[in-house]
């Protein structure tokens, strides 16, 4: 094997494993963009996630990855919807109430994990999602493996984003979704039902996050574990202050976290003996130094929270 | 958030008893009997004097610390989330200090573990501190993901410079004799719970007979007023209460290394950085009422540990119950403020 072709292979796998990490990010912060956007801030996205998470594991070993699939996504709606009911409807504490909403999340699958499958928790046997090649588009060089040997969830994450830009900024449901997320109460005098589209976009969002979960467990890690999530629901806020609350933009950021967490994949590749630890690090650091350069150009959503 | 005492403490009752009634709820939907499971958090809480002081009461103290630390920060409008990550560093710091102490009388090597462990959460709340002041990020997400690395800061250490001598385990050197708090004789109770009540009454007082409590509040209710009232440095008043919010965080990690393990290793803290959130908001932020909420969720936690052992239910399914109690009070607190409109409204209106 030349150099040349060692040093393609090393880099086409280390695209290939950052866009594979970055995946479930880039669905949790589509969603979580879309609902900030209408002015709500939802903590409970990690919770959404890790609930995403188990009843995507549950769903597979029963009906197959699909059926993983969509319970996941359902778990995540069920969620957002307990969420949005709160603090849309009730009006309270966005940040409080998205906190408890992923306590209570930790608690119940911790609770139904042990239940089903014992304390020891052995390793479950889930089907999970194949790599689908894009026909001709994966022989390329470095970029083939990294982009078009993908399992499918990445590809439709990466779908949504046009899509998501497109019903933003191009269509009057995202123009009413905007000017509810700017002054809720001009929205409401304009003749917007502000009230159900923030429910709406809370528990789309939701969706997002519960297919994030889904997507970690049937395309990246293959089985579930108590509190899976690890923080990536809260990673998923940071890139979208980070992204600007853009589709674009969240794009960009959530690659960049990719790159992070799959340099450690690079770096033990090479034989580096840094601690791991270091890079487990990384992504959490390099979205504090990141939300430090980004947050003082770029404005909120002027209804955020409230 | 404010209300006579008595109202809270129904409120709390009430929140409580939801919380419990969802617990047996989910429960017998899994095909439990939630008689006895409910028997065991009783009796793993209260049960004996034992229970109470070695379980319950143990497990309040870092409870009650980072509830404190919460309730300083939240008084002046900002969420510290990081309370997990400021007791971790705490504790490195209390385990740095505390297996080198050689020689020192205890008079002298504990106030150093505790000056260190306060320090460590002082030093890891500056992080935010200046990202907020300089950048302007929202201290609610850099707390809350610096509770990260702080977790992979523990397992660094106590696999590398603080691992035990033998270096087979993830965990350090146990602590120095002369480093380790008393004890209560016949228990497992240390004297941090009296330091944990004392932090209690002094942010009492701090908070209601003291100018800086005073303008802490008028931050927190309206930073934009309290500038404008020309008197109040707000930023200054927001950067010392997360400091302050930092120390007690630090002091709760190094309380619990020299309290309870005598050494430190990965996942010390159950959560408790999160299960005080719960605890400051059931209080609304009062202190005193701060050590009640602490002993409480103490006595749920402890009696989730029995529950697991004597009927065979996870002890996380306790999460369920703190955050349909934290859910009830939002809700509750929501009514109240809407009642209270209700009320105070026509006399406006008859005024004008």
């Amino acid at each position: 094997m030349s150099w040349a072709t060692g040093t393609s292979l090393l880099v086409g796998g280390f695209l290939a494993s950052a866009v594979r990490v970055g995946t479930p990010l880039l669905l949790a912060a589509t969603g979580e963009m879309l609902t900030e956007r209408a002015g709500v801030i939802n903590l409970g996205v990690e919770g959404a996630m890790l609930g995403g998470a188990l009843a995507s594991a549950l769903g597979a070993m029963s009906f197959g990855v699909w059926g993983g699939v969509i319970l996941g996504m359902v778990a995540g709606m069920c969620i957002a919807l307990v969420f949005g009911a709160f603090v849309v409807i009730a009006k309270v504490d966005q940040i409080i109430c998205g906190t408890a909403i992923t306590l209570g999340v930790v608690g119940l699958t911790g609770t139904a994990y042990r239940q089903t499958f014992g304390a020891a928790g052995p390793g479950l046997s889930i089907p999970t999602f194949a790599s689908l090649p894009v026909p001709a588009l994966h022989d390329l060089p470095v970029l083939g493996p990294a982009l078009f040997t993908q399992p499918l969830l990445t590809y439709f994450a990466f779908l949504a984003i046009p899509v998501t830009w497109w019903m933003l900024f191009r269509t009057h449901w995202g123009l009413s979704v905007r000017a509810t997320g700017e002054s809720s109460e001009a929205a409401r005098a304009a003749g917007i039902r502000t009230r159900g589209l923030q429910l709406f976009v809370t528990v789309i969002g939701g969706g997002f996050a519960g297919l994030a979960g889904a997507t970690l467990v049937l395309a990246q890690v293959g089985t579930f574990a108590e509190r899976m999530t690890a923080g990536r629901g809260f990673i998923a806020i940071a890139i979208v202050v980070l992204g600007r609350w853009h589709p674009v933009g969240v794009l960009i950021a959530s690659l960049l976290f990719g790159v992070a967490t799959a340099l450690q994949f690079l770096f033990q590749a090479l034989g580096l003996a840094v601690p791991y630890q270091l890079f487990l690090m990384l992504p959490y650091v390099l979205a504090l130094v990141a939300l430090a350069g980004a947050v003082g150009r770029v404005r909120a959503p002027a209804g955020l929270g409230k | 958030m404010r209300g006579r005492w008595w109202e809270v403490a129904a409120l709390t009752l009430i929140a409580l008893v939801i919380g419990l009634a969802f617990l047996a709820l989910g429960l017998r939907v899994a095909g439990f009997d939630p008689g006895p499971a409910l028997a065991a958090l009783w009796s793993g809480a209260f049960g004996s004097w034992y229970a109470f002081t070695s379980a319950t009461a143990l497990r309040s103290v870092p409870l009650i610390f980072l509830g404190l630390a919460f309730a300083i920060a939240a008084r002046g409008g900002a969420l510290n989330i990081g309370g997990e990550g400021q007791f971790c560093v705490g504790a490195i710091a209390a385990t740095v200090i505390g297996t080198h102490v050689h020689g020192w009388p205890a008079a002298l090597a504990i106030p150093a573990v505790l000056l260190g462990s306060m320090a460590g959460g002082v030093l890891w709340i500056l992080v935010p501190v200046v990202l907020k002041v300089r950048f302007g990020v929202l201290e609610v997400i850099s707390t809350l993901l610096l509770n990260f690395v702080a977790e992979q800061f523990v397992s660094l250490m106590v696999q590398g410079p603080l691992q035990e001598a033998r270096h087979t385990y993830p965990q350090s050197d146990p602590l120095l004799q002369s480093a380790r708090l008393p004890v209560l004789p016949g228990t497992r109770l240390h004297i941090g719970f009296l330091l944990a009540a004392s932090a209690g009454a002094v942010c009492w007082w701090v908070f209601s007979r003291t100018l800086w409590g005073f303008r802490l509040r008028a931050v927190g209710l309206s930073p934009r007023a309290a500038q404008v009232s020309g008197r109040i440095n707000v930023p200054r008043i927001v950067v010392g209460a997360l400091l302050w919010s930092g120390v007690l965080a630090g002091l709760s990690g190094g309380v619990e290394v020299s309290g309870v393990t005598y050494a430190l290793f990965q996942n010390l803290s159950p959560g408790y950085g999160f299960t005080a959130i719960a605890v400051a908001l059931l209080a609304r932020l009062q202190p005193g009422a701060i050590v009640v909420t602490g002993l409480l969720f103490g006595a749920l936690e402890a009696g989730a540990g029995a529950m697991q052992r004597d009927a065979g239910i996870p002890a996380v399914s306790v999460y369920v119950v703190e955050a349909v109690i934290i859910l009830v009070v939002l809700l509750a607190d929501v009514l109240a403020r809407r009642y209270w409109l209700m009320r105070v409204v026509p006399v406006e209106e008859s005024v004008a």
